[in-house]
């Protein structure tokens, strides 16, 4: 085989793949949007689209679902509960790791050492391990069933301190800190107005990573919420498979409802986000 | 400005002490105390909601549990009971090959599909980098319930869509293939690809950035194949990061829970077959209500995790003590 047929065999070979990896990808999306919008009976009678005459019968497609959902099921609720939740543990939670990243990147202390080495082991500490005790606990602190149960339990994680640790040591020079003492500002104005500006990209990242583990969870909503109407998402979405089993139209709707404001969020988020994500990995 | 004269809140010890007119002998035993007011809302956070559950969970696994209320001590004998429970042995099992199937079948179409991805002149490069990311940002909870319906018999997706792809070529696929009946871990591995193929991808072309262009073109000058150049060149420049993404990929997985919780109904699938580890503490701790045997079962999980994370370490270290 010649050099020149190689090189057009592997064009097509590359792009063939990542193709099919594409398609493959967006299938499933395509399936589950599509059937958000139809009768049990439209379900069974057509894959994707429904088609008549070669050509697609969008008249056969229903927003009834949407309107079940919303009208008898109150689903907004569960929406509403899921942007709180999530919103609050997202800020909280970055501005939580910020200030301890900064602490542990920029000032000497006793106990220094022993903080980051216990952050770094903390990383280590599958979620699961503490899923029984903290449940134990909160229902000592009688949180179980409150949305305060969800969210104190998720405002610490330790790999943020370290990601912002990481991001402040490399991105905030001590000149800056120093000139901006000179000129009379405060340890806190230093933080708010030097240091969380110069790790915005991190701010962003993390942001989306907590809101997005929030928004995601489910066996800690699941074990915690009893009350139906503090399901976040997650678990109103499961709770639509256990009740209305043959309802897929209303199954699928409610997990369009639960994916399309993540999907919006990564799209304006997505270029910081996944440098973000990586830089971590790579750097180290 | 007036001296410090209270401690209320951060603040305002925070500007006393980074003002410069402010005496040093007074304020140096405040500013000793600012890295540990900026690290407080954590430290507090992650004393109560961490380290004491992690405690605590020592101390529940050596209780039996009903309820979170009443414990009764029994010593090592959940462990015990753990090492000869067959179902435990079951979850573990299960748990392993998804976490293999992911390793062995994932990370490598990862790193090919971030291969291609490289091609020099491509046109929507970002796009397809975005759209195979995506899906990770679907919540588990949400994947498995598109999966559910995806691979059910009959309606399904996946059944509907082999059938009428396999029948251009002759091949008549069965819509009764039992998919969630009784390829309960291809269908587990199947659609964690799904969720997680572009993600590891990602990582892997972050990586790909740092394969150097110039090595490169002396290995093509030096007549080297791309076979080999991509084992002497490529390799050895991706590898800290393939370990890092290869260590999440089995930390993840054994976690595996919501996937099979949710595609089987709260159930672990026919005849345990999606038993997993996590599941299997859920079962316990929040079906059966013996949060001391799930916490048992915790203990397990962590032991495996950190020993994954020992070896992965080791390699890492006696690779850079080689080169």
């Amino acid at each position: 085989m010649s050099l020149r047929m190689t090189r057009v065999l592997a064009w097509i070979w590359t792009r063939g793949v990542l193709l099919l990896a594409a398609v493959l990808t967006l299938i499933p999306f395509a399936w589950l949007v599509a059937s958000s919008f139809k009768s049990n009976e439209e379900f069974f009678r057509s894959t994707l689209l429904p088609v008549e005459n070669r050509r697609i019968a969008w008249e056969r497609l229903t927003t009834e679902p949407y309107a079940r959902l919303f009208r008898e099921m109150d689903f907004s609720r569960g929406l509403v509960n899921s942007l709180f939740l999530s919103s609050v543990t997202g800020i909280v939670a970055t501005l939580c790791c910020a200030m301890g990243g900064y602490a542990l990147a920029k000032y000497k202390f006793r106990g220094r050492g022993l903080c980051t080495a216990l952050v770094l082991a903390a990383v280590l500490i599958p979620p699961p391990l503490i899923i029984a005790p903290t449940y134990q606990l909160l229902y000592r602190l009688d949180l179980l069933d409150s949305f305060a149960g969800l969210i104190l339990p998720a405002l610490a994680p330790a790999f943020g301190v370290f990601l912002f640790r990481q991001a402040i040591v490399s991105g905030v020079p001590n000149d800056l800190l120093e000139a901006a003492r000179l000129d009379g500002a405060g340890e806190w104005r230093t933080f708010v107005m030097v240091v969380l500006p110069l790790v915005r990209p991190m701010i962003g990242t993390f942001l989306m990573v907590t809101f997005l583990g929030m928004w995601n969870n489910f066996i800690a909503p699941q074990v915690i919420i009893q009350d139906p109407a503090r399901f976040p998402l997650s678990v109103a979405v499961a709770e639509l498979r256990r009740g209305y089993y043959n309802d897929y139209g209303l199954q699928m709707a409610g997990t369009v409802v639960s994916i399309v404001p993540v999907m919006i969020l990564f799209l304006v988020m997505q270029k910081d986000f996944v440098s973000g994500l990586t830089s971590g990995a790579v750097k180290a | 400005m007036t001296p410090p004269t209270s401690t209320r809140g951060a603040t305002r010890i925070a500007e006393a002490v980074g003002d410069a007119h402010v005496p040093r002998r007074r304020s140096r035993g405040l500013a000793g105390l600012i890295p540990w007011l900026f690290l407080s809302p954590f430290l507090v956070c992650f004393a109560l909601f961490t380290l004491y559950p992690l405690v605590q969970s020592v101390v529940l696994s050596m209780q039996t549990t009903f309820g979170p209320g009443a414990t009764r001590f029994v010593g090592v004998s959940n462990y015990r009971g753990l090492m000869q429970d067959p179902l435990f042995w079951t979850a573990l099992r299960n748990t392993a090959v998804y976490t293999l199937g992911s390793l062995f079948i994932q990370l490598p179409l990862a790193l090919g599909l971030a291969l291609g991805l490289e091609t020099p002149n491509l046109r929507g490069r970002g796009w397809v980098r975005l759209l195979l990311f995506s899906p990770s940002m679907v919540g588990v909870v949400f994947a498995a319930m598109m999966f559910s319906l995806i691979f059910e018999k009959q309606t399904g997706l996946a059944n509907q869509g082999l059938r009428s792809l396999l029948s251009m070529v002759g091949v008549d696929w069965s819509l009764d293939f039992g998919w969630l009946q009784q390829h309960v871990m291809a269908t587990l591995i199947i659609a964690s690809l799904w969720m997680y193929v572009g993600f590891n991808m990602t990582f892997f072309s972050a990586a790909l950035q740092n394969v150097r262009k110039d090595l490169i073109e002396a290995s093509v000058v030096d007549g080297a194949g791309p076979i080999r150049r991509f084992w002497t060149v490529t390799v050895p420049a991706i590898r800290p990061v393939a370990g890092f993404v290869v260590l999440m990929s089995v930390i993840g997985s054994f976690q595996l829970f919501e996937l099979p919780f949710i595609m089987f109904n709260n159930t672990a699938g026919p005849d345990n077959r999606a038993m997993t580890i996590v599941l299997y503490l859920f079962q316990n701790g929040f079906e059966t209500g013996d949060l001391g045997y799930a916490s048992a079962i915790g203990w397990a999980l962590a032991v495996i995790l950190v020993a994954c994370a020992a070896v992965q370490r080791l390699t890492a270290r006696g690779e850079e003590a080689a080169t």
